[in-house]
């Protein structure tokens, strides 16, 4: 429990470093950071495997890349924001605000499944965690969770197909 | 008791797998540069000791007693972290393979394996994937355009190379359904060593071997994909601006991913540590897992001593369009054989 609430205060120190950060390589360090004591949450909640595929796809793949495409842009220091990119950031009027929306909408979200229990039902339950938590989880997956599964790739196809439009070349 | 098993006994477990793999990467060096010199019909370092067993001694006490220098226009902290970062995932890719049967020492049976989690899978393509942010730190603390180089090199090698040794690792996991009782398949390395299969299924797993065996020549960065320090274009990559122990960190890193890799290599291909009489003889099985790793690095040496490093794109451009889909092909026929079986 001690160890649990460690590395829940080094991920929240890590995702308020990831915003502060003047240097964006540092800002991904931070996100690594958090990701690893996302993995370290997962395990002593008994879910292994859930650890092991974060470190695997966060930490192993997404993070270098942001690495490789900060590298690739220069990775110097952020200048003061409110000065140098004023206009860039004047081209998100309305976003902002959609912005805000959305994140009151999921944290209203997660506070109504912890209050009412619904998202602390599944800790401790030897089919969803625990030592057959591999099996489990496939099973599930393939079963009762085919169509959100099917179109999750669907979403991700999706997202491969606008970056090959947005890379293309003008004709 | 109870702390004897949870503390002291992996403890001593770890340290002596620690000492083990640095004695084992000393000399991985060693039996490198004397392999190298006879392919290339030198005597290869024959100073000190006989046979220039002490070499890798002398090598370490240069490192260590040499200047330490960290250049003035470097990233601190991610200078002298990056060493740090790319050795530890090095050394804990181990932990998970298993080394021997278990052992019955003073009434108590003793597995010859660090950790025996069942994500053991898992765990080996966890560690590696992490293994590459040592490197790209590296090169990017230094604050020069070869390391810089060097490191993008390597995130993008890296990447690409993880997809088709996941996918045909992912082929072989299920090979292993056909092992298991419960028809399930399993994750952990010891039962994936230990589960009988049928003499048909391990000739179609050795098939992908020559493929895993190039993947495993670009993850580890050697020769001749070692693009991340090629001498005659980058100086040396990377690890340009480190010296003295903090580049023998690097150096070691290297040695102890090959070593890493043949492990888990020999562990799902090659039956880790069984063979003839293990069974009556436990302590048998280290030896014969040693023997196989030690095959396994001479054909690593083999393979840098004697084939030229090609171009950099030419590497990508292999893995996206030819071992890519070659180990899909691979995954889908056995998904078919292991079905139909």
């Amino acid at each position: 429990m001690v160890l649990f609430v460690v590395f829940a205060l080094i991920a929240i120190v890590a995702a308020v470093g990831v915003i502060i950060s003047r240097r964006p390589i540092y800002s991904a360090l931070f996100l690594l950071l958090n990701f690893a004591s996302l993995a370290a949450l997962y395990i002593m909640l008994q879910a292994q495997f859930l650890a092991a595929v974060q470190v695997i796809v966060y930490g192993g793949a997404i993070v270098v890349l942001f690495l490789f495409v900060v590298m690739l842009l220069g990775g110097g220091e952020l200048n003061d924001i409110r000065d140098t990119n004023r206009p860039f950031l004047q081209r998100f009027g309305w976003q902002r605000f959609v912005a805000v929306g959305l994140g009151v909408l999921m944290v209203a979200g997660l506070g109504y499944g912890l209050v009412t229990g619904e998202l602390s039902a599944v800790q401790g339950d030897p089919a969803a965690f625990g030592q057959g938590s591999v099996q489990a989880i496939g099973s599930v997956l393939y079963t009762d969770y085919l169509l959100p599964f099917e179109l999750a790739s669907v979403l991700l196809l999706v997202g491969m197909i606008g970056a090959v439009v947005l890379a293309r070349p003008p004709e | 008791m109870d702390w004897i098993n949870l503390v002291l006994i992996p403890g001593i477990k770890s340290v002596i797998l620690v000492v083990v793999l640095l004695t084992g990467f000393a000399y991985a060096t060693w039996l490198e540069r004397k392999l190298i010199g006879r392919f290339q019909l030198r005597l290869g370092p024959n100073r000190a000791w006989p046979f220039g067993l002490g070499h890798p001694i002398a090598d370490a006490l240069k490192m260590i007693f040499k200047e330490e220098i960290i250049p003035a226009r470097a990233d601190k902290l991610l200078y002298v972290i990056a060493p740090a970062l790319a050795i530890a995932p090095a050394l804990l890719i181990f932990a998970v393979v298993p080394v021997g049967p278990g052992i019955t020492l003073f009434g108590q049976t003793i597995s010859l394996q660090v950790a025996d989690v069942n994500i053991g899978f898992l765990w080996v393509l966890a560690v590696a994937s992490v293994g590459v942010y040592g490197v790209i730190l590296g090169g990017w603390a230094s604050n020069n355009k070869y390391s810089l180089l060097g490191a993008l090199r390597t995130s993008a090698q890296m990447l690409s190379y993880e997809l088709p040794m996941g996918i045909l690792l992912i082929a072989l996991l299920l090979t292993t359904t056909l092992g298991t009782a419960d028809g399930f398949g399993t994750l952990s390395l010891n039962q994936i060593v230990q589960m009988d299969r049928p003499w048909w299924l391990w000739l179609w797993i050795w098939i992908a071997f020559p493929f895993f065996f190039i993947t495993m020549l670009a993850e580890t960065s050697r020769k001749p994909f070692d693009f991340p320090e090629t001498e005659n274009e980058l100086v040396a990559g990377f690890q340009t601006e480190y010296g003295s122990i903090k580049f023998a960190l690097f150096y070691m890193t290297e040695y102890l991913h090959i070593i890493g890799a043949c492990g888990v290599a020999v562990s799902v291909f090659f039956g880790g540590w069984r063979g003839p009489f293990v069974e009556q003889v436990p302590i048998l099985g280290p030896l014969y897992f040693a023997g196989k790793i030690i095959a396994l690095i001479f054909l690593f040496i083999w393979a840098s001593a004697s084939v030229p490093r090609p171009r950099y794109d030419q590497l990508l451009k292999f893995c996206w369009t030819w071992l890519f889909p070659v180990s899909l092909i691979y995954l889908a026929i056995t998904a078919v054989i292991v079905t139909l079986a």
